[in-house]
């Protein structure tokens, strides 16, 4: 179940730790931290999707639509606020899930999961094409404002951060209220029993609309944060490998607690780092072998891990 | 006064095969009426139609004066008639009480019961007393997949009434459980109805229950309804007895 259910102090202490912690890391923990969670956000909506036996492999799509909405408010716009960047990143993820949603929430399993995946692509494929849009190489992302204070760019990337936890704070409190309301339990039924869930007087596509909003609202906060971390957009966020590794960081977190997308991505990416560093042409093979073990030894995920000490206790 | 379901005409064809043909039905508040059939022979498409799962080629029906023909099922269950099915709808992997408490959290729920939680006081209260007016309470903690088949349909029902329905359709409520166990099952669906004033309208295939629950019996042949009233009247009507119960009854029990 959620966090929430597992005691109401959880949130606010993790999240309350990383804010704190954030001050003494060096420059590239703090950006790295930043990526963390705003990857975690996104994972966040795939773990709403996944209690409804849905799995999107174009989550991507929203992560590029954040990413993009705050780096053309930039460049086009002048735009420079990171409220507003965001505000503008979670407006525009939302506005592209509500159309695209009235013909998902008709597809299931292997169906929605590919439709999703073909949409993020039609986006890659009109940002490489687009000079406009940047084309293959994108375009940079300067340093964010913080309601008309302009810090420098080391300041700024630790104000990002809190914004960061502030995101992912609010996401995963949201997240656990909606997985606790009669809406979220709703949605996972639908996975046992679509029938039941219609004559019981409900319609079973306006809750997975709603989910997939909310998804890809998500998604959309951690591209625009991603983006404005980074620095740097281009239109591989939105390919379709991107997708795989949120979907991958799903499997590898579980579905155990609005917290697990956090604990994912922090191992993700620590992995990707590092092995990156030390093994820079075989990174990959070294996530592909951590998560066949994952899928053998935890096949819940390592947010298991927690679930398991907690029951073991008396 | 209106009756509390009024069908007429209703006609519904599926290609050449005609599967309700010119149907009239009266259900007063609170009665209790029993469906008799052979197999195809219609009953499971009129209660389909009923309820919005199948739309009419021809016909309307109105509830409580209201046409409600053609609606979808959610907008059919909102101006009060529930179902039960022939093979039981429940969410498979949750408890009992779970299937329970969800089912009450979307009857309490509005458009988007999004913000309240859905353990919360008066909804675990009203799960419960669903539990106890089933006297299901024996399997509240067991995953609905595991329970016999007599439990689920229960829980079935159950779900089924948290809408506060005025007629409540069942589709063979006995179908699948020993026969030993048959009238104890129907007892305690009978019980829970008591002073609810709910009409009831239940498909069944044993004469015997019908014989001693239904007010009043529809016999459906080929589509139609051939025979209607008391079920000691139905049950002796001899087109009844050549489509439906098979033989020309000789004395009890000899029957081979």
């Amino acid at each position: 179940m959620g966090a929430l259910a597992r005691g109401p102090w959880l949130l606010p202490l993790v999240f309350g730790a990383l804010a704190l912690l954030s001050l003494v890391l060096t420059p590239f923990l703090v950006y790295l931290l930043t990526v963390i969670l705003a990857r975690g956000l996104v994972v966040l909506g795939l773990l709403i999707l996944w209690r409804t036996g849905l799995m999107s492999f174009g989550q991507a799509l929203y992560f590029g639509v954040g990413a993009y909405a705050v780096g053309l408010a930039e460049k086009y716009w002048g735009l420079r606020d990171a409220f507003a960047l965001l505000a503008l990143a979670l407006a525009a993820s939302a506005a592209m899930a509500l159309v695209l949603g009235w013909l998902l929430r008709q597809y299931r399993d292997i169906y929605f999961a590919m439709l999703s995946l073909a949409f993020s692509m039609i986006l890659y494929g009109t940002l490489v094409k687009s000079r406009v849009l940047g084309s293959t190489d994108g375009f940079t992302v300067p340093a964010p404002h913080f309601l008309g204070w302009a810090p420098g760019p080391a300041l700024a990337m630790h104000a990002l951060l809190l914004l960061t936890v502030a995101a992912a704070s609010l996401g995963s409190f949201l997240a656990a209220r909606y997985l606790a309301s009669p809406m979220g339990h709703l949605t996972t039924a639908i996975r046992d029993n679509e029938i039941r869930v219609e004559y019981l007087g409900y319609p079973v596509r306006r809750a997975i609309h709603v989910k997939y909003v909310f998804a890809a609202m998500l998604a959309g906060a951690g591209g625009a944060l991603v983006a404005l971390a980074v620095g740097h957009i281009d239109p591989d966020m939105t390919y379709w490998t991107t997708s795989g590794e949120f979907v991958f960081i799903t499997i590898l977190a579980g579905p155990g607690s609005v917290l697990a997308p956090f604990l994912g991505a922090a191992i993700f990416e620590a992995v990707r780092t590092y092995a990156t560093a030390y093994a820079p042409y075989s990174w990959q093979m070294v996530l592909g072998i951590c998560l066949l073990l994952l899928i053998l030894f935890l096949p819940r995920g390592v947010w298991s891990l927690f679930g398991a000490r907690r029951r073991a206790a008396p | 006064m209106t009756a509390l379901l009024a069908v007429r005409g209703l006609n519904k064809s599926f290609g050449s095969v005609v599967a309700a043909s010119q149907i009239e039905v009266e259900i007063e508040d609170g009665e209790v009426v029993g469906i008799i059939g052979a197999n195809g022979a219609g009953k499971t498409t009129f209660v389909n139609l009923v309820t919005g799962y199948l739309q009419p080629t021809s016909g309307t029906i109105a509830f409580e004066g209201r046409d409600i023909t053609a609606l979808p099922p959610r907008d059919i269950i909102a101006a009060g008639i529930s179902r039960s099915f022939q093979v039981p709808q429940v969410f498979a992997s949750a408890t009992v009480f779970d299937n329970l408490l969800i089912a009450c959290g979307i009857a309490a729920g509005g458009r988007f019961p999004l913000w309240r939680p859905l353990r919360r006081r008066e909804l675990l209260a009203e799960a419960d007393r669903l539990v106890e007016r089933f006297r299901i309470g024996e399997y509240r903690d067991q995953p609905a997949q595991l329970l016999p088949q007599g439990v689920r349909k229960l829980l079935d029902i159950a779900m089924a009434l948290v809408r506060q329905p005025r007629l409540l359709l069942l589709d063979e409520p006995t179908s699948g459980i020993s026969v030993e166990e048959k009238f104890a099952i129907m007892d305690l669906i009978m019980g829970a109805l008591r002073n609810e004033r709910i009409a009831v309208m239940f498909i069944e295939h044993d004469m015997d229950i019908i014989a001693r629950y239904a007010g009043r019996v529809l016999a459906f042949v080929d589509g139609t309804i051939v025979a209607r009233g008391p079920p000691e009247t139905v049950l002796a009507d001899p087109r009844v007895r050549r489509a439906i119960t098979g033989e020309p009854m000789p004395a009890r029990g000899t029957a081979t």
